[in-house]
This record gives structure tokens, C-alpha cells and sequence, in this order.
């Protein structure tokens, strides 16, 4: 209760700072990684966009509550409540159901794979700074993989391409083999910061997937370029392959030249999905709930735009 | 071409055909590439990143220009030092904790804010038919695109009967996309491609024609 009490303030916090600092621009946050998906290197100095877009805000004296942004804040509280009460209720012990989602039912039996074939795992958390959701979300999986790594005593290898996101990949797969019971057998260069540069970051992966022939190759997270080279190698390797992304450019890739391929929402439904905690269930189900109410406002909004009657409501989804 | 000019492109070709070398197998030209590419970026990183953010964006503007609060980031920034301690290790939680809780939370409202409102608003199409034939369709192609796409992600029930069949239409509108995707970034690869190529056959076969002649 106290806790539920908590998250709520937090949110609420977060909602205030978050429509008084950054929402002023968050249509061009929403821009900061500057990616191109056809040469589609990340760019190293996204903080510096950041913070002159912050510096610009404060300089221009937005003020601190806009109420054109009210429409935002309702969505916020409304899905915030619909995903706590959601929360709770996974808590009290109901049992929540949820489909099958294909290539997370093979995350175990491709780790199981590389067991018995006395071969590594291989896990690619994408190419993205911890700051992008793909890429905690790619951490989040690692995490419920490293659990299956740790019980068969399978070894794995993690290979970085940013500090932060080497010392969270650390964090979680030694928790995981502390929480199995085998902290013995955790070893700090299984999750290993391998180049900064998107490319020879790959050339890395792709040397190492053709000498030490991984069993299975886990890609979850942002990827831009390289999804195919990555893919391509590790099947030339007659490695199992699941990718998880959301990065439509790159879903193709893997999807040709992957085992199984998790899309979009499925990415960031998997940690939910693998570890069955009843706190990511209940997340899941909220986040269900709230796609059936935008569908029930899109049929709304279709209706009344058939009878030229729905300016009033279009102007509740502005976004200024 | 002068001496230097001849060498950089001698150089810029010997590790491009040894990266191209992996399409036969792995090799020690590859390896030396690979190894040489790798420890380049991390120095570069290095350097670009103690001038750009570390120069540029906390140590001038917090002496030269006031901005004492800069200090704090920095703070987070040496409090992931401690992982190089055994003992200390935990302390660099609190750093990670950070950015990841302000990531959820900026991108709760970039995301509501920066593209599911707007599209909300874009998929609501009037169906109106006096708007034209090729209009009323485009119009019928988004919003059965955009309702079977989200109904392919609902999770909480199983994807049987008619909410199968929505479903199955939203995979066939995903797959169609992965195509136009799929083809689109291929002729993007393919003009990378014929870049590295052209500079194979008309900077280094220039300097191989110099050369000799």
C-alpha cells in the first residue's frame, strides 16, 4: 500500500518535472538520437544535444506549467492509474493470462541447446546508450537469460558498446547468478565493453561469432546497420538466432535471417513474458488495456470525422 | 598524389579488402583489421568524449560560466569509478538508477506527447465517400492498418476466432511495411556498396596505374 503510495508521488513528480523542463521540447527529444538508418551510426554525443536543448529552454522563459500540454497530463495520469491498478492486482495472487509469444518460448530451449552442445551463449543487447528503452529492455531480457545461463551452467558472453550499458549488464547477470545460487560461477568479462565505434563494434561480434561459434545468439535491443551482419555471420556459424527490436528498418533483417524474431512491443513485453513476475504481468495488462482505449478513441474519432463533426475532438490529441 | 596521400589510400585499401576478406573466412587479415578498428574507436572515444562532454560540457561552462550545478552529473560520473572496487561496487547503482528512472520517465512524455497523440490524431480518417474514391480507400488502408496492427499486439488473449483473423490482417500490414523497409535500406547498403568499390577502382587503381606508369 505504502509503496503503491510512493510509486504514484514519484509519477506525479516525474509528471511535473517532466511537463515543466522536458516536455517544452520533447517533440524534438524525441529526436535526439540522431540515427540514420541507411548509414545508421549512432551518434556518440547525443548528452550535448540534451542539454543545449535544456539550456535553450530555460533561456527562452517557458513558463513553467503550459496548459495547451494539459491533454498530455491526462493521458499521463490515465495510464499511469490503469497500469498501478493493474500492478496491484497481479499482486494479490490472480492469475493473469497472457498468449503465447513464439520466440520467447525458444529463449530457454536455444540456451538449453548450447548446454548440451558444450558451446556459449551470445547476447547482443543492441547499440544504444542505457538512456534508450530498446536497449534497458534488452538489459532487462539479459537478465532472465543470465538466470537460464546460470542453472544449466552455460557460459555466456555479453559484448558492450558503451560503459553505462557494461556496468548495467554486469549488475544484472551477477544478480541473476546470485539469485540462482551460483555467484561462484559469475565472472566479470562475461558482459565485456568490446568498441565505441558501430562498426568495429561489429567487426568484434563478427570475428568472435567465426572462432568461438556460439550455440546461440540472443540480439535484443536497438540496431541500426549492422542487424544484418550480425545475423548473417552468426547464421553462416550455424548458431540459433532470436532478435528482438523495434526499429522497423531493421526487423526485415533479422526476420530473414533470424530463427525467431520478436517485433516492437513483443521486445519490451519479454522480460514480463520470460520471468512471469507478477509486477511486469501486471504492467503488460495495463499496457493491453490502454491500446484498447486508443482503439475505442480512433473508432470514436473515424465516426464523428464521417460526419464532419470532430474538429473539437481532434484537438484533444494536439500535441503543440 | 603526393607521398602521404599516396600511403592513406594504400592504407584505407588494405583494411577495406581485408574486411572484405571475411566474406571468404575468418583470417589473419581480417583479425588485424578487426583488433586495429576496435582499439582505434576506443582511443577515439576516449578522446572525443573528454573533449566534447567532459571539456566543452561540464568543466568550462561550470568555471568559466557559473553553472555550479554541473557538478552534480559530474558526481555521477565518478560515483562509476567506484566499480572498480570490490567493496564499493554497489555505489555506482546509484548513478545507473538514475539515468535509467529519468530515461522512463523523459520518455513517458516524449513518447505520449511526441508520437502516440499525433497519431491518434492522424489515424482518425473520415470514411466520408464524398471525399473520393483513392481518398475514402487511403483512408480505409490506415485505419484498418493502424486497428489490426494493435490488435496483433494485444497480448491478453489468444489470437483465435475473429480476434485471430483481426490480427492476421495486422501481420500482413506489418510484413508489407518490413518489405517497402527491406527494399528501401538494401539500395541505401547497395550505394555504400558501389562507394567502397569506386574507391577501390578509382583512387587505389589510380595509384596503382601511377605507380607503373
Amino acid at each position: 500500500m505504502f509503496q503503491n503510495k510512493v510509486t504514484i508521488f514519484i509519477t506525479l513528480i516525474i509528471l511535473l518535472l517532466s511537463q515543466s523542463l522536458f516536455a517544452v521540447d520533447t517533440t524534438e527529444n524525441s529526436n535526439l538520437t540522431i540515427t540514420d538508418s541507411t548509414t545508421a551510426d549512432s551518434v556518440i554525443i547525443q548528452p550535448v544535444a540534451g542539454v543545449e536543448n535544456l539550456e535553450n529552454t530555460a533561456d527562452n522563459d517557458i513558463p513553467a506549467f503550459r496548459s495547451e500540454r494539459l491533454n498530455a497530463l491526462i493521458f499521463m495520469l490515465l495510464f499511469s492509474v490503469v497500469i498501478l491498478l493493474y500492478t496491484r492486482w497481479a499482486r494479490s495472487g490472480k492469475e493473469l493470462f497472457l498468449r503465447k509469444i513464439n520466440g520467447l518460448d525458444e529463449v530457454e530451449e536455444a540456451v538449453g541447446r548450447a548446454t548440451e552442445m558444450g558451446k556459449p551463449v551470445l547476447f547482443v543487447p543492441g547499440l544504444q546508450e542505457i538512456d534508450e528503452m530498446e536497449t534497458i529492455a534488452g538489459i532487462s531480457i539479459l537478465g532472465r537469460v543470465a538466470h537460464i545461463t546460470a542453472r544449466y551452467g552455460t557460459p555466456l558472453h555479453v559484448p558492450v558498446r558503451y560503459p553505462m550499458v557494461l556496468a548495467a549488464g554486469q549488475e544484472v547477470v551477477q544478480q541473476a547468478y546470485i539469485e540462482e545460487g551460483k555467484a561462484d560461477s559469475y565472472d566479470v568479462d562475461m558482459v565485456r565493453y568490446v568498441a565505441g565505434e558501430q562498426f568495429a563494434y561489429t567487426a568484434t561480434i563478427n570475428g568472435y561469432m567465426m572462432r568461438e561459434k556460439p550455440a546461440t545468439n540472443l540480439y535484443m535491443g536497438a540496431f541500426f546497420a549492422e542487424s544484418l551482419l550480425l545475423a548473417e555471420t552468426g547464421n553462416a556459424a550455424g548458431s540459433i538466432q532470436i532478435a528482438g527490436t523495434a526499429q522497423p528498418a531493421q526487423l526485415p533483417f533479422f526476420i530473414a535471417a533470424c530463427d525467431y524474431t520478436l517485433m516492437g512491443e513483443e521486445l519490451y513485453a519479454a522480460s514480463a513474458y520470460l520471468s512471469r513476475e507478477p509486477l511486469l504481468l501486471g504492467g503488460l495488462k495495463g499496457q493491453d488495456w490502454i491500446k484498447l482505449l486508443l482503439i475505442i478513441l480512433i473508432i470514436t474519432g473515424i465516426i464523428l470525422a464521417s460526419f464532419n463533426s470532430a474538429e473539437w475532438y481532434l484537438n484533444l490529441f494536439e500535441s503543440v | 598524389m603526393s607521398l602521404v596521400e599516396f600511403l592513406q589510400i594504400w592504407i584505407i585499401a588494405f583494411f577495406t579488402l581485408s574486411l572484405f576478406s571475411f566474406l571468404y573466412k575468418d583470417n589473419p587479415f581480417y583479425k588485424l583489421a578487426e583488433h586495429i578498428f576496435a582499439g582505434l574507436s576506443a582511443g577515439y572515444y576516449v578522446g572525443l568524449i573528454w573533449e566534447s562532454v567532459i571539456l566543452q560540457q561540464m568543466i568550462d561552462p561550470m568555471f568559466n560560466n557559473g553553472k555550479w550545478w554541473l557538478v552534480f552529473p559530474g558526481i555521477l560520473g565518478v560515483l562509476m569509478f567506484s566499480r572498480f572496487s570490490k567493496n564499493y561496487s554497489w555505489i555506482s547503482r546509484i548513478s545507473l538508477a538514475f539515468v535509467m528512472g529519468t530515461t522512463a520517465g523523459i520518455f513517458l512524455v516524449s513518447e505520449l506527447h511526441g508520437k502516440v497523440l499525433p497519431q491518434i490524431q492522424a489515424t482518425m480518417k473520415s470514411l466520408d465517400p464524398s471525399q473520393g474514391f483513392a481518398g475514402f480507400i487511403l483512408a480505409l488502408i490506415i485505419i484498418v492498418g493502424v486497428i489490426s496492427t494493435l490488435i496483433y499486439f494485444y497480448f491478453s488473449k489468444e489470437h483465435k476466432g475473429a480476434l485471430g483473423g483481426v490480427a492476421k490482417v495486422g501481420i500482413w500490414f506489418i510484413m508489407i511495411s518490413f518489405g517497402a523497409h527491406f527494399g528501401y535500406t538494401v539500395m541505401a547498403r547497395i550505394s555504400l556498396l558501389i562507394g567502397r568499390v569506386q574507391f577501390l577502382i578509382d583512387d587505389w587503381g589510380g595509384s596503382i596505374v601511377q605507380l607503373f606508369s
